[in-house]
């Protein structure tokens, strides 16, 4: 990672990639939607998604080496100035999401070729990956933009893009057309509170870009239309964050949706909003208004610890792996939350610093499961049996990935739930503390029956394929990026500098510089 | 490249990259010489830094702490070697064994406390702390049985326990002093202290948290005995002379572990668990030492460790050949065993003569510190107790164990010899332990601290041979007049005959107390938990109340109560 960002651009590509690395970052996505769509056929289409992402990880490579150098980037549309003019503005918070989507998006999309072909129908391929790049633009967008207006519309382009790509996965299971329309409602509900929000906030400071907005509010202060405003965008974001109880679209929609669908949302798509969240929670309202820290005290930080520990029991209690997954998930956001609640800079970096490996090891783990469902056609947690003898890299990589998730040592898991330890107990916040550590011990329970079955246990039967699971060899393609997924959970444990090193710059500047 | 050949490197990671390699590496003959070079070529590193000399760096940052992943110093080194000696040992011991997961596990189990030993900050020491129970819990899985898992997982159980402890107190300590240094904690740092010791007295076998071992040990693998007989209980016996010498509550928690194991292990059938008892036992002489923590206590406690690692692990490795042919370690199936397995039964006396710290072998020379240590600072009672408790060895382990198996009635069993790798070990383990007695300037040159107590004067030979000569003929002329019933299954020799009966009985009470009263929690804790368990089940099972597919409505009724909710609540703010 940090020999990537080393690499002097400049010598590679052409200046003008590098002055518009930003506006790039979403417009080749965006526009290489429709021309996947005129490609038609389905490995053709697939090729040029790819291409077009690993540009964007370019992209965003670059961003993050401007990052580095400059501290922040700020990027402004035409000529008009930043209070009128749509701004793009990149610090090391937004870096980090950017990173993890673009490199996310296109590992995803290259271990996604074998799993898409068996799931998606011939003719709905391009439509498909079409709309992936569509997506992949709109969650790009709303971590970029410096527009409140525009995280709106960007949030709409990358919801109704999942809602499609969850809904294609109804060739496999119906439900995910139920998921998909649940997903659907409740995401423009969320949209629409989120909308309303940025209306009052128009209303109340006549500006929606969000820097200004910050200034305005200094200037005016406290109003009711202000507090109105901010609950209804919290709100808002919440839903589109799966913050419990506002999570219950996230299981059906991560578990009916194509395999593929599952590990891009799992590490991206709530990772956004979350992003968002602590964008306008910290960087647009001030952390000092008493009504933020009221929020945060009495709103989040509850709803983050019954998260960890209701969805963690409910996790246990799944059969279906995947479902097991997403409801660990929520889980696991709660642990982000439950950082961001805390209101302090260690807090919020060591949350961002697990929203970063969770997206490391819930990839993994949905990579992992859609292998074995490619290859035996597994579904449920039993189905696991003997796989650790059949399938021994792609299990080894699951297992690490699953280590992680429960935060044992010599994984990036322990480093964050460290970190997040630490915070807590700087904050004061014992039960935080006892809550983390009760939703550990759920989690090694939860990990661990997949594991016994996968290890302990020998198969029932010699290889229980579905009629659809073709060959017992995972497809090469969809173990690299599921391997190196296994590698980083490691990796970052050992180092963890670099995204420590953004997550603290991010905390910082949220906090206004210094460390309360 | 010249500074990276002097630079220290940690022995230890040459364990633990052979380990990795032998999990890695499909063929077999390629890991079975990886086992044995492994520990060669931390050897050879280990010998270089004690010619380099004290060193504490090869820090990482992470976790926003400097991790001191390697200090070599007195006190680690010699456990450092030690442990190196075991991890070769136990390559040659399971040569003959075509297991890729035992042996991966062994060596990866055998790094980790060399890891450990090697720790410079609590950190580290956690991690490498939790990596041995880890590791080491599939050679109690690998025997395959439902005991041995159910085992497995009552010790996972209390070793993961035991990590969290030591966690939960370095993270107080580090608030308390700003500090992850593994120095001396002592019971003065308050309640991180206590945390600490108890996670440190877990993994050493402290009294009533030592039911692990004995539950354990007996029923892993045949070299899996062997190989957890080495580390896991040293390791702690490390940590807690690094962290609480002379912690005079260690003293009494000493002489209570080396005191109870004897009443256990007289009674006790199954030979492995004998010696398990007797590790609790040759522990508590350690932790006494500790408690002392004169120099001299402190040097006794590392010889003494040193020491039972080999003999311990010779022991362990007799008995283990005896299973391997015989199928069984119970001592009334076993016996006369000495014709067919004649080098075994010597190697295994050699080891009976080490722990019963016979002269010239290696536990006189060690143990003798430790007593020296506590007379030394005035405790007669303690004193007298521990030379009770060394009455007590030569019974279960000197006696017990070589007569049951190879003399004592002929069980008519004819069996092969031990494999030669498992006679290699065995005498290789049996010539140090011979070595370590006899030159014992060599072995008190490696300890913490310069030393020069003299083992062998008249006064503490005759003291220990009036000990040691006035069991064997009490127990020759039992044997001589008949007194000792052979056909009788469980005959324990009979200076214990004192306290064996009342102490059978007490122990049989207090086991049916025991018994009872856990029945009866157990009923009632059962019955409270189904009732939670059904309720959580209504709930949050895949068909419970929160998981059912709640119609899209309702859910939308849900965030508009929440945004109200929340609306509220900005409002009253402030």
């Amino acid at each position: 990672m940090m020999a990537l960002a080393g690499i002097d651009w400049n010598t590679i590509l052409p200046a003008w990639m590098i002055a518009h690395a930003a506006a790039l970052l979403v417009i080749t996505p965006l526009l290489s939607g429709p021309i996947a769509l005129v490609l038609s056929r389905g490995r053709l289409a697939w090729a040029w998604a790819l291409g077009i992402s690993a540009i964007t990880f370019v992209l965003a490579l670059i961003l993050y080496g401007q990052v580095l150098d400059h501290g922040s980037v700020e990027y402004v549309f035409g000529n008009w100035a930043p209070p009128l003019g749509i701004t793009y503005n990149i610090d090391a918070l937004n870096i980090l999401i950017l990173l993890i989507v673009a490199g996310m998006g296109f590992l995803s999309l290259l271990y996604g070729l074998p799993s898409i072909m068996r799931e998606i129908a011939p003719k709905d391929q391009a439509a498909f990956f079409a709309t992936y790049m569509i997506c992949l633009a709109g969650l790009m967008g709303v971590a970029i933009t410096g527009d409140a207006f525009n995280v709106f519309v960007f949030l709409e382009i990358s919801s109704i893009s999942t809602y499609i790509l969850v809904a294609m996965g109804a060739g496999n299971d119906r439900r995910a057309l139920t998921a998909s329309f649940q997903y659907l409602i409740l995401g423009t509900i969320g949209a629409t509170f989120f909308v309303i929000g940025v209306g009052l906030l128009y209303m109340a400071t006549g500006t929606l870009n969000m820097a200004d907005i910050t200034a305005q509010l200094q200037v005016h202060g406290d109003s009711r239309v202000v507090r109105a405003a901010f609950a209804f965008i919290i709100i808002g974001l919440g839903l589109k964050t799966a913050m419990f109880p506002l999570h219950t679209w996230l299981p059906g929609a991560y578990t009916y949706s194509p395999t593929m669908v599952g590990v891009f949302l799992a590490s991206t798509a709530t990772k956004v909003a979350f992003y968002a969240m602590v964008r306008f929670i910290l960087g647009v309202f001030s952390p000092a208004a008493p009504f933020d820290g009221a929020l945060l005290e009495l709103v989040l930080a509850p709803m983050a610890v019954a998260a960890m520990i209701i969805c963690s029991v409910q996790a246990l209690y799944q059969t279906d792996l995947r479902k097991l997954l997403a409801y660990s998930s929520v889980a696991q956001l709660g642990y982000m939350l439950l950082g961001l609640s805390m209101g302090t800079a260690a807090g919020v970096s060591a949350g961002l610093l697990h929203l970063f490996n969770h997206a490391l090891m819930k990839g993994a783990l949905f990579m992992g499961v859609g292998i074995f469902v490619l290859s035996y056609g597994v579904r449920h947690v039993k189905d696991l049996r003997g796989l650790g003898k059949a399938m021994p890299l792609a299990a080894a990589a699951f297992t690490v990935a699953g280590l992680s998730l429960i935060g044992v040592p010599l994984t990036a898991g322990f480093v964050s739930k460290f970190y997040l330890i630490t915070a807590a107990l700087d904050r004061g916040w014992w039960w935080a503390v006892v809550a983390i550590l009760i939703s550990s011990v759920l989690a090694i329970f939860y990990v661990g029956r997949m594991l016994e079955a996968m290890y302990l246990r020998e198969a029932v039967k010699p290889a229980p394929r579905s009629k659809k699971a073709a060959g017992n060899k995972p497809p090469v393609i969809a173990l690299v990026p599921l391997l190196i997924l296994g590698v980083a959970n490691i990796w970052f444990f050992f180092d963890a500098s670099m995204p420590k090193a953004l997550t603290d710059a991010a905390a910082s500047a949220l906090f206004g510089g210094g460390t309360p | 490249m010249t500074e990276l050949l002097t630079m220290p490197i940690n022995p230890a990671w040459a364990i633990l990259l052979g380990g990795l390699m032998i999990a890695a590496l499909p063929w077999h003959n390629a890991r079975k010489a990886v086992m044995l070079i492994a520990p060669a070529v931390a050897l050879y590193f280990w010998l270089k830094m004690n010619a380099y000399g004290d060193f504490s760096h090869l820090s990482i940052d992470t976790l926003g702490a400097t991790l001191t992943t390697f200090r070599f110093d007195g006190l680690s080194r010699i456990w450092g070697l030690i442990f190196i000696i075991a991890t070769f040992l136990n390559a040659i011991y399971a040569l003959h064994e075509r297991d890729r997961l035992q042996d991966s596990m062994s060596v990866l189990y055998g790094g980790a406390a060399m890891a450990a030993v090697f720790a410079g900050d609590l950190i580290t020491l956690f991690i490498f702390w939790e990596i041995t129970a880890l590791t080491s819990v599939f050679l109690i899985f690998r025997t395959g049985t439902a005991a041995a898992r159910n085992a497995g997982l009552r010790y996972l159980v209390m070793h993961i326990g035991s990590g969290v402890l030591l966690l939960a107190g370095a993270v107080l300590l580090h608030a308390q002093t700003g500090s992850w240094a593994f120095e001396h904690i002592g019971l003065e740092a308050g309640l991180a202290g206590w945390l600490i010791l108890i996670g440190f007295g877990i993994k050493a076998a402290f009294p009533l948290l030592h039911s692990w071992l004995q539950d354990a040990y007996p029923k892993a693998t045949i070299t899996g005995t062997v190989v957890l007989s080495a580390f896991t209980t040293k390791m702690a016996i490390y940590a807690l002379a690094r962290g609480y010498a002379g912690t005079e509550i260690l003293i009494y928690i000493g002489v209570v572990m080396a005191l109870f194991p004897v009443f256990f292990a007289v009674i006790e059938n199954d030979l492995r668990r004998v010696l398990s008892f007797s590790i609790n036992n040759q522990l508590g002489f350690m932790v006494v030492g500790i408690g002392v923590g004169t120099t001299l206590g402190i040097n006794g406690a590392a010889a003494h460790a040193f020491a039972d690692v080999l003999f311990k692990g010779l022991l362990f490795m007799s008995m283990g050949a005896v299973l391997l042919r015989t199928g069984t370690v119970k001592a009334s199936e076993l016996g006369g065993l000495f014709r067919s397995m004649p080098i075994t039964a010597f190697f295994c006396l050699i080891g009976a003569g080490s722990i019963s710290a016979f002269p010239f072998l290696s536990a006189f020379v060690t143990k003798a510190l430790i007593l020296a240590a506590v007379a030394d600072e005035g405790h007669w009672i303690v004193w007298l107790f521990l030379v009770f408790a060394s009455a007590g060895v030569l019974e279960h382990a000197g006696i017990k164990i070589p007569y049951f198996s190879f003399f004592a009635h002929d069980s008519g069993r004819r069996v092969k010899e031990a494999p030669w790798n498992m006679l290699l070990a065995m005498g290789i383990a049996a010539f140090l332990s011979v070595f370590i007695g006899v030159n014992h300037r060599w072995l008190y040159a490696l300890l913490p601290y310069a030393n020069d107590y003299e083992p062998y004067s008249l006064g503490h030979i005759v003291g220990q041979m009036q000990l040691l000569l006035a069991a064997i003929f009490a127990f020759a002329l039992l044997m001589r007049l008949g007194w000792y019933p052979s056909e009788k299954r469980m005959t324990i020799l009979d200076i214990d005959w004192f306290w064996r009966k009342p102490g059978k009985a007490l122990g049989k009470w207090v086991y049916a107390i025991i018994a009872r009263l856990w029945a009866y929690s157990k009923q009632g804790l059962d019955k409270s938990l189904t009732g939670l368990s059904s309720m959580l089940a209504t709930m949050l099972s895949p068909d419970g109340n929160f998981s059912r597919t709640i119609p899209t409505g309702a859910l939308a009724v849900w965030a508009a109560a929440l945004l109200t909710l929340a609306l509220l609540g900005v409002y009253m703010a402030g």
